[in-house]
């Protein structure tokens, strides 16, 4: 599971209201939550994002509602993974139960546009632009399971009940 | 080695004792969706196989953030919810029964050591009740409305003690809120809180409930008050600390001088004492909310209102908890007196904390609200700015057409 893209930056403690606006929440038709991703944070975000690039966040990403269409939004805008300096716990859970790949890393001095390379699974972030690496936190085994599934609804399917 | 609240009931629940950082997978007593998390859940549920929740009588839709449905896309959720609960024979409350938390509790869904997971943030709050609570996103609400399972990472625990009793006027609202600007909005993260000491103990779960609520604005898992203490309408098992349970960190704190506090924009952890910001103007004040939206709440805005009018140009918006809150508040004169104040009563419900309507604030207008999130953009505007505060602080400042120390309005108690 490795990505390799550009990096969007932004800082600490981005709660979900600002990833996904909770009016744009009540929908079963994702594709509009791309629509306004990441809004009041930076209504540019969506038009410059591409496919495959990398959201790169500092501490407790994701904090506030457990809305799942919080990385819902964030992988239907196209961005392959996120990285972060640690993430707010719903979201952790709900980003790899909804196979978004994240990643934690601690500190970090990640520029907007570098070009970054990520191997998630072996826990390794590559930062080519300023040719530096960071180690990343393992995830705990039953998400690494999870996330190799691509989400625990194909978990789920395949193996019927978690397993430790 | 002893164990923590939250370690005793996961180990009740697993039979084996546990130890922070062990995964586990427990059984759960109870689960519920809202209409913000559970059309997405019902949609995972059928996609991961599943055909028949674990058990109807554990599991519960609940139609309360966007109530009355304001569009046509959301009716049709939440006719999907309607239908769902029907074909499996488990309980949906409907428009106006209530805030999910309000109405689990009320209805006891949820009970002194259970584990209860909710789609929501907010589902610590029952924390109040001595269980253990956690928030999660609709794919894994669908997975334990199917298997009646969680896996989960057992917490470390904090303890945070508040000696001294809290002065009049100072409402468990004030304490939390100055908790959550000590903690920080991420200070808890993926950590089980406990709340114990003499501010907490002549608190009703009401009160406790507040307390737990905010649990989530610090990032923890769960939030558990020590239930010395505490009262219920049946007989229970209370669950207590060993003397030698092992916290990652102890904050003691005498709360016996706090001052009413305020959370200023845009996070709920940007906490003052009400002094620093008393006297900014503000056009909307809003109580409700599963933080602040039970009876001795409307209370509190009561005292302060009786036979007063809210300042021209101020509007006073209340959704109660639940149904039974309103005929509570009804019943005892209390809506009698708010709605005579100048405040609108809108259907129970989440309201506009959730930002989807019901009082949408307009831009650059300023908000003081009973809610737990101030976040940019919360109540639907990215242009406005969101204080929170006590409800009987948004009383006096609806009263004054600034922010206002309640403690400064003369009132009959």
């Amino acid at each position: 599971m490795k990505f390799s893209g550009a990096a969007h930056v932004y800082g600490d403690n981005i709660d979900t209201d600002r990833i996904i606006p909770g009016k744009y929440t009540k929908t079963l038709d994702l594709s509009t939550l791309a629509d306004h991703v990441l809004e009041d944070l930076d209504p540019e975000f969506r038009h410059k994002v591409k496919e495959g690039d990398i959201l790169v966040a500092g501490k407790n990403f994701g904090c506030g509602s457990s809305r799942e269409q919080a990385p819902l939004a964030i992988k239907k805008a196209g961005i392959a993974v996120v990285i972060a300096e640690d993430f707010a716990r719903i979201f952790y859970r709900n980003a790899i139960n909804i196979g978004l790949p994240i990643v934690e890393i601690g500190s970090h001095t990640i520029q907007a546009s570098n070009q970054i390379e990520v191997d998630v699974l072996g826990g390794k972030v590559t930062d080519n632009t300023a040719d530096t690496s960071y180690k990343s936190i393992p995830l705990p085994s039953v998400m690494v399971d999870i996330l190799k599934h691509g989400g625990l609804i194909e978990y789920l399917k395949t193996n019927k009940d978690y397993k430790l | 080695m002893g164990q923590t609240i939250s370690e005793k009931i996961i180990s009740n629940h697993v039979g084996h004792p546990v130890s922070p950082g062990d995964l586990v997978i427990t059984h759960v007593d109870g689960v519920m969706a809202t209409d913000t998390t559970g059309p997405l859940a019902l949609k995972a549920f059928e996609e991961m196989g599943g055909t028949k929740v674990f058990d109807p009588t554990k599991c519960a839709l609940i139609l309360d953030h966007a109530v009355p449905p304001p569009n046509e896309r959301i009716a049709n959720l939440h006719k999907m919810m309607r239908v769902f609960a029907k074909e499996q024979n488990m309980k949906l409350f409907e428009i106006g029964e209530g805030i999910c938390h309000q109405v689990m509790v009320e209805h006891q869904y949820v009970k002194p050591g259970d584990i209860f997971i909710g789609a929501d943030s907010h589902t610590p709050t029952y924390g109040a009740l001595n269980a253990f609570a956690c928030g999660v996103g609709s794919t894994d609400l669908a997975a334990t409305m199917m298997t009646g399972k969680i896996w989960l990472k057992v917490p470390e625990s904090i303890k945070i003690v508040c000696s001294g009793k809290l002065q009049d006027g100072v409402s468990a609202k004030d304490l939390i809120l100055f908790i959550v600007g000590q903690i920080t909005i991420s200070g808890a993260t993926y950590q089980a809180i406990e709340f114990e000491g003499e501010a907490f103990e002549d608190m009703t779960l009401a009160s406790r409930m507040t307390i737990a609520n905010m649990v989530a604005e610090m990032g923890g898992k769960t939030g558990i008050v020590n239930p010395k203490g505490l009262k219920l309408d049946y007989d229970f098992e209370a669950i207590y600390p060993d003397e030698n349970a092992v916290y990652t960190r102890t904050f003691t704190f005498d709360v016996s001088t706090l001052e009413p506090q305020i959370s200023v924009p845009e996070s709920p952890d940007n906490v003052e004492n009400i002094s620093s910001v008393e006297g900014t103007s503000i056009d909307y004040a809003f109580i409700g909310t599963c933080c602040n939206g039970r009876l001795e709440d409307l209370r509190s805005a009561a005292d302060i209102l009786k036979g007063k009018r809210i300042k021209e140009g101020v509007r006073f918006l209340i959704a109660p908890a639940s149904k039974s809150v309103l005929l509570d508040a009804m019943s005892d004169g209390t809506m009698q007196i708010l709605i005579e104040a100048g405040a609108s009563i809108i259907t129970p419900g989440c309201g506009p904390c959730v930002g989807t309507h019901q009082g949408v604030p307009g831009n650059d207008e300023v908000v003081i609200s009973a809610a737990n999130r101030n976040f940019k953009g919360r109540m639907g505007n990215p242009n406005s700015n969101i204080y929170l505060a006590a409800p009987a602080t948004v009383a006096a400042s609806a009263l004054e057409g600034k922010i206002t120390n309640p403690k400064n309005i003369s009132h009959e108690v």
